[in-house]
């Protein structure tokens, strides 16, 4: 098994640390613009909690049937903190152990809990989006408000962006450095 | 492995900049461009190119605006109080406010129509209704005071008026929410659809002196009646209104009257109506409502309670009226100038119908229905429709008309104005609105005759337009100009009170007949005085009656002595002068009603209860001269079962040491 140089030691230590922010800065956002709300409305998802003016967002959805959103509707709340956790502490045991398949498995997490997090979210949006109150006062033949994925959608009267926010960058951060690390290293030790 | 890697990063590398560009969207804010300044600018000095009767919604008032300029020039109080000139607060416009169920002094004003001859305006009045405590009112354009306010009995809130005809022969005043009725109006609320009626009065107006009746009033199914324009041309002789909840639902309508794909608008054939009523086939039915007239020699108001109101029932009396079937809870109901067609705005509908006029004829005459709602023939959609208007906007709510063959519909969800030909049902041109249009104005844009040139904005959110204020803000208009092919943002300006619908109209059919004063001589107010030597005191039992004039810069009497602790004190102020824009106010210390404002030559009222023994000011409040600060006087209140005559002067010097109290 190939060691990691010094350099790469101190950087996954470092990165996995960095990743202890996600716990006190919001890590995806969601902003809307109307017509009438030309400031714009936003909403913050956190590890553990939603932010932002989810009530206004909540009460103007209502008229198209779309569910009241709260942080109860997400389970992934309530294990969010354990799984980043786990991420962390996978990141250090990388350092620790010192071994180059310890930091492809690092990286190959970050990815999976990316990935994950995306799907769990494309599949929380069609929802939302599909699943109208078939009672809902505005109801526009074959109109559908699933969010965006990422990047802008115009939704009705709303142009909605989706993205991350500062800890999700910081995600995107960690996972570019460490596959530049798995490059450096791969080019060092060949 | 390498390549993977490498892919990975471009992965997220695109995915970043897709984000960034994603990001932050460009808001709908678009810069006035070109000349928009020098078309709104109206130099000190110059007049303004129209009058803008705009409704005060919630405020219960009419305000004056001027257009192009936006300038604000009165706030004509109707049926709510107005401080400004005591309206409400004096003895003789007291009665105006006076109801079936009291004095109601706050209601709200929603919708505007001026008085039309051959189907355009007249300039002669402005009429507009009360949404709560169901009224309308007139108000005369030649001085501009409300001059009459007619209660409308078995309505549950008179929202769908007051829409004229187009030689005024009727406006209208349908009932917002259906009530019970009739003797038994002790009923479940849950027995709507059985017990629940809607009702359309139509007020005849007089055509000389304006007074309004109720001319009849129809018996509706129970749905909510929402807004109503008459025929004009070829459609003289018809009404239609818009109709939601058609589910006859009774609780959360925001809900359970959203419920169904199509409403109605309803066509109503008033002059069948009228034939009906020559046959004698109306029944007089009981009914408790206020009539309120000013007279405009005595300056009084006097209210009347009326008896009863000829009703007709349409399920009965054959092709009174039929439903068209409407897309989503119809809001606007509007007549284009050719009267063929009827756009209606279903306002959570994304398409606009088109109805005409020519179509629906021929298919009451066809027999072509679909079936009946509640005993009333439903004509098929297809067969009166003319098109339909696509790819709108969100939330169509209003439209308006120039005299090129274009509409002009409002659209609050989008917040924007679109343009489109009635003919070609084709999209023509979008402006935005700041924020969330309601209603809309183009002058003369609901006659016969539109003067184009403008389509004014009334808006319902105004939020980031002006200083803030606070959680309360001004209210918020726009002014665009259309004599191009594209509409052009010219001008925003605030409103007072809640801009509902508003009419304007040609400076040139108003300024000319604008009264200057009132001619002293034909006063015919009971305590009027037609000069200073008509002055008096008068006690009548505890009542005492003070006979005052004004002019500048005195008050006469301005000593007035006798008055008691326990007596009821009113002062007919008559203001002497004959001069333009010499108006007078009165007030005196501690009256709990305010003070009044009296123009040339008019006797106002002002009631005052003494509470205390002293001697109490009172003085002008209308800054009229140099010497206005000095306009004053003194009343004097003894004790109850004082023997203080009564006694009054002005400019009366006591000698030396005579003047002391006894």
């Amino acid at each position: 098994m190939k060691k990691l140089k010094p350099l790469t030691r101190i950087l996954v230590a470092l990165s996995a640390l960095s990743l202890i922010t996600a716990y006190f800065v919001p890590l995806w956002q969601i902003l809307m613009w109307a017509p009438q709300y030309p400031e714009g409305l936003e909403m913050k998802i956190w590890i553990n909690t939603l932010t932002g003016e989810v009530r206004t967002i909540s009460a103007l959805n209502h008229y198209i049937g779309m569910k009241t959103i709260e942080v109860s509707m997400f389970p992934e709340f309530n294990y969010m903190i354990y799984i980043v956790g786990f991420i962390i502490g996978i990141g250090l045991l990388a350092s620790i152990i010192n071994k180059r398949f310890m930091l492809v498995s690092f990286l190959a997490l970050i990815l999976a809990a990316g990935v994950g997090a995306l799907v769990d979210f494309y599949l929380w949006g069609y929802d939302y989006g599909h699943n109208l109150n078939p009672e809902a006062p505005i109801k526009i033949e074959g109109m559908s408000y699933q969010p965006p994925l990422i990047g802008t959608k115009i939704l009705l009267n709303f142009t909605a962006f989706s993205g991350p926010d500062t800890g999700g960058w910081i995600f995107i951060g960690v996972g570019a450095l460490l596959m530049g690390l798995i490059i450096y290293e791969w080019k060092k030790n060949k | 492995m390498k390549k993977l890697i490498k892919s990975i990063a471009f992965f997220f590398l695109a995915g970043s900049v897709f984000i960034f560009q994603g990001c932050k969207p460009k808001g709908p804010q678009e810069a006035v461009v070109g000349n928009a300044a020098s078309k709104v600018y109206v130099a000190p000095g110059k007049y303004d190119e129209f009058y803008n009767v705009v409704s005060g919604g919630f405020n219960g008032q009419m305000a004056i605006y001027g257009i192009p300029s936006g300038r604000l020039f009165r706030i004509l109080p109707v049926f709510s109080q107005f401080p400004e000139n005591g309206y409400g607060y004096s003895e003789e416009t007291k009665p105006m406010l006076n109801t079936s169920h009291g004095y109601v002094p706050w209601d709200d004003l929603h919708h505007i129509a001026l008085s039309q001859t051959n189907g355009e305006h007249d300039g002669r009045w402005a009429f507009g209704n009360a949404n709560n405590t169901p009224r309308v009112a007139r108000v005369s354009l030649r001085t501009f005071k409300t001059e009459e306010i007619l209660e409308l009995p078995n309505s549950g809130g008179n929202h769908s008026s007051p829409f004229i005809t187009e030689n005024s022969e009727y406006i209208v005043a349908g009932t917002r929410f259906s009530v019970p009725i009739g003797e038994n109006r002790d009923v479940p609320i849950s027995t709507y659809k059985e017990n629940f009626k809607g009702t359309i009065s139509f007020i005849k107006i007089d055509p000389q002196s304006g007074h309004m009746s109720i001319g009849f009033q129809l018996k509706t199914p129970g749905v909510n009646f929402d807004l109503s324009r008459a025929g004009k041309g070829p459609s003289h002789g018809w009404f239609f209104f818009s109709c939601y909840n058609t589910e006859q639902a009774y609780t959360l309508l925001e809900v359970n009257a959203s419920q169904k794909d199509k409403d109605f608008i309803m066509a109503v054939n008033w002059k069948k109506a009228e034939e009906y009523i020559a046959q004698g086939k109306g029944v007089k039915v009981k009914a408790k409502y206020a009539h309120n007239l000013l007279d405009e020699k005595t300056h009084t108001a006097t209210s009347e309670m009326m008896t009863e109101v000829l009703q007709l029932d349409p399920t009965i009396l054959k092709d009174i009226i039929y439903f068209i079937p409407c897309p989503k809870s119809p809001h606007g109901c509007d007549t284009d100038p050719s009267g063929e067609y009827i756009v209606a705005s279903g306002k959570l509908a994304a398409l606009i119908p088109v109805f005409s006029f020519a179509k629906i004829q021929k298919a009451i005459a066809d027999k072509d229905f679909e079936g009946e709602f509640a005993g009333i023939p439903v004509i098929k959609y297809e067969s009166a429709l003319h098109g339909e208007v696509k790819k709108t906007g969100l939330g169509p709510l209003h439209t308006e008309f120039d005299e090129k063959g274009n509409a002009y519909t409002s659209f609050f969800v989008s917040s924007e104005i679109v343009k489109w030909n009635v003919k070609t049902l084709e999209v023509l041109d979008r402006v935005h609105t700041y924020y969330s249009i309601g209603h809309l104005s183009v002058p003369g844009g609901s006659t016969r005759k539109p003067h184009g040139k403008y389509v004014i904005a009334y808006n319902k959110i105004t939020k980031d337009r002006y200083l803030p204020t606070g959680p309360e803000l001004t209210q918020s208009a726009q002014l665009y100009d259309i004599s191009g092919d594209k509409m052009q943002l010219l001008l925003d300006f605030p409103t007072t009170g809640e801009p509902h619908y508003a009419e304007a109209i040609p400076a040139s059919l108003i300024m000319p007949n604008s009264v200057k004063i009132f001619k002293i001589e034909e006063n015919n107010h009971p305590y009027v005085a037609k000069g200073e030597k008509e002055t008096k005191v008068v006690r009548k039992g505890n009542e005492v009656h003070v006979s005052m004039t004004a002019i500048r810069s005195h008050l006469v009497p301005d000593n007035i002595e006798g008055i008691k602790l326990g007596d009821v004190v009113y002062f007919h102020v008559t203001n002497l002068e004959q001069d333009w824009d010499v108006p007078h106010g009165f007030a005196i210390k501690g009256a709990a009603n305010a003070e009044i404002l009296v123009m040339p030559g008019e006797t106002q009222t002002l009631k005052w209860v003494p509470d205390e023994v002293g001697v109490s000011p009172f003085y002008c409040t209308d800054f009229c001269s140099a010497l206005h600060q000095e306009m004053s006087g003194y009343a004097r209140v003894s004790p109850a079962g004082s023997n203080v005559p009564i006694k009054f002067s002005t400019g009366v010097i006591a000698p030396e040491g005579k003047g002391t109290a006894k």
